[in-house]
């Protein structure tokens, strides 16, 4: 056979196509115990278990936002978690039309003998561990791979590896009951052009699809989340509408039309410039096979982590900021959006962050 | 980079869409001097210059059938023949928008080792030849690699082998002007069913664009001439609509959106088979980014020939033969055929012979 069809297939296929409706998309909120300590650090919130059950809770329950979510990307640690009123997490979500995830990779580890590329671990047992998490409410999975842009990166041996650690981890997850999100992540840094991003995000892209069908991937039950084709961080920027056009010629050149959707990561983007990116995207007057949406992190709470700064008599306000940025990027999947959803100066904040570690 | 982008990039794109014109398709009329021989045998015709140039001339004169074609495969012979009055064939062609291609394969060789496979040949000077047809008036031209599908086959070998020449071709034409027609038949010689065959065709067409990408192929100004996904000659036969699903959906899987669009092979298909699989792929409800359309030889000629038997007080017959199928193909390229174009049983003998050399 080509498609591993098992006792899933249908679950994993209609998940995967409700995950991709337009007008929704992914809120990525699987930052890792020691990832999330960075962000508190940031507005001087300690890192302990109930603030983390606090930011959750605060996002999760923010009025109006349902509508635009389709997932969300959860930590092991939230996957368990439960509201200050005793209801667990993924029920809450679940009945609100929100599929709940689980981030499933267990980091990178170097490549020996490269120039800093690394290799996403995270195999071992990864079979076991995914019928536990759908046994407590997830429906889809993420593994982020990373690839890194230089002289004379990425290498053929960082290419092949990380194409075929995604490949292992999807099938895994499509025999045990998850959506595999597939997650080849071509870092910013650098000092390249938007050409070249171009060219190794359509060499990655092709490799990862080859892997995935070397592997007998179904497909139609899987998402991607690439990043978007851009400059480096070092280059000068260019207009979303460059971005939108280089990002989409790559997909076009690369996604097989049975993907459902691609959910972008937004990587060190400000909210608005993701937004905007997106939004251009979607207005592109070409065919897209597959819905455009996001799965953002940083990009969707950012400003929505200064309002809050870890104050309960902020939740309300900061609950009005994530809304704001779940329309944003809901009316951008449809190409709606008009620009400055908040004259917050946090919205057009970089993110960016050299090198960074996740 | 990713895809190479030479002086001819602008004028392979325009091309290849236009060949892929909803409502027209391609008459494959490159028959070797060998293959042409065995024809002409069939209907008692002596294989001689001037009767292949009669066949010819008989086809690309036949009122009403230029909108229904967007190109014409041309053998090497008939890139420099001219009708009876003298006019370039290449003219004539261009001049009613039919776009003149030429076969530039040399045929195939056997794979030491293997269980009958082969690979194609032709690459030699090949980059030299494209220059003499493109000033010939070529825009496209047609390469055709052979897979088997048996207990060991297709092989890794057979896979590799002509894929690697599939791109090399490819991308060699396109240095030199020409559209390439990438065309990786898998023969239904066997007695698998179609869900073998749907797999095979995934795996296959997975190594070819991945093979196209290495090797810089701008898929913009590609065509892809595949096979349609069927049970072996052995087995029983399914109906059209099943055809269709298994065919679109090893698309779907496998070849990127960029690729304008897909002109089907007939294979040992009889005329009325091949013009109803391809009607029910288009009527297909599932969406498909690349046009679905034909690249028939026999499956737009047999009963053509039989009509025109070599003699000149038939021709007329003969080209209201040819008519009847061109528009049939046509119409099903916009899933429009309502079937029984010609009550003729020429149109519904299967043209399958087994083990079939070109």
């Amino acid at each position: 056979m080509s498609a591993f069809v098992g006792k899933y297939a249908d679950e994993l296929i209609k998940t995967a196509k409700y995950i991709a409706t337009p007008g929704k998309g992914i809120l990525a909120a699987d930052e890792s115990t020691g990832t999330i300590g960075k962000r508190f650090a940031s507005i001087n919130v300690e890192n302990n278990e109930s603030n983390r059950q606090a930011l959750r809770e605060l996002l999760f329950t923010s009025p109006g936002t349902f509508p635009c979510l389709s997932g969300v990307i959860l930590f092991e640690e939230t996957l368990y978690q439960k509201t200050s009123e005793g209801k667990p997490f993924v029920d809450l979500l679940m009945e609100n039309g929100v599929i709940p995830g689980i981030k499933v990779d267990k980091g990178v580890v170097d490549l020996a003998g490269t120039n800093g590329e690394t290799t996403t671990q995270g195999l071992d047992s990864l079979g076991t561990r995914c019928q536990e998490y759908y046994k407590a409410g997830a429906r889809f999975a993420k593994w982020r791979a990373v690839l890194k842009i230089g002289a004379t990166e990425p290498s053929e041996l960082s290419i092949q590896e990380n194409a075929k650690g995604l490949a292992r981890y999807a099938i895994i997850c499509q025999e045990n009951g998850l959506v595999p999100i597939v997650e080849p992540e071509i870092l910013t840094d650098g000092n390249h052009d938007i050409k070249k991003c171009a060219a190794v995000t359509e060499t990655v892209l092709a490799a990862v699809y080859k892997a995935l069908n070397d592997h007998h991937v179904l497909l139609e039950g899987t998402l991607l989340k690439p990043n978007m084709v851009t400059p480096g961080s070092d280059s000068a920027k260019v207009t979303p509408e460059v971005i939108a056009e280089y990002t989409v010629t790559a997909l076009r050149r690369t996604v097989p039309p049975a993907v459902p959707g691609i959910v972008f990561l937004s990587g060190g983007q400000s909210e608005e410039e993701a937004t905007l990116n997106l939004n251009a995207m979607n207005k592109l007057a070409v065919l897209k096979p597959w819905t455009l949406t996001f799965s953002f992190g940083r990009a969707l709470q950012q400003s929505t982590l200064k309002a809050w700064a870890g104050k309960t008599e902020n939740v309300a306000k900061a609950q009005a900021t994530f809304l704001t940025r779940c329309k944003a990027n809901s009316d951008a999947t449809l190409g709606k959006y008009t620009g400055g959803a908040s004259g917050d100066s946090a919205a057009s904040e970089s993110l960016y962050v050299k090198g960074y570690k996740y």
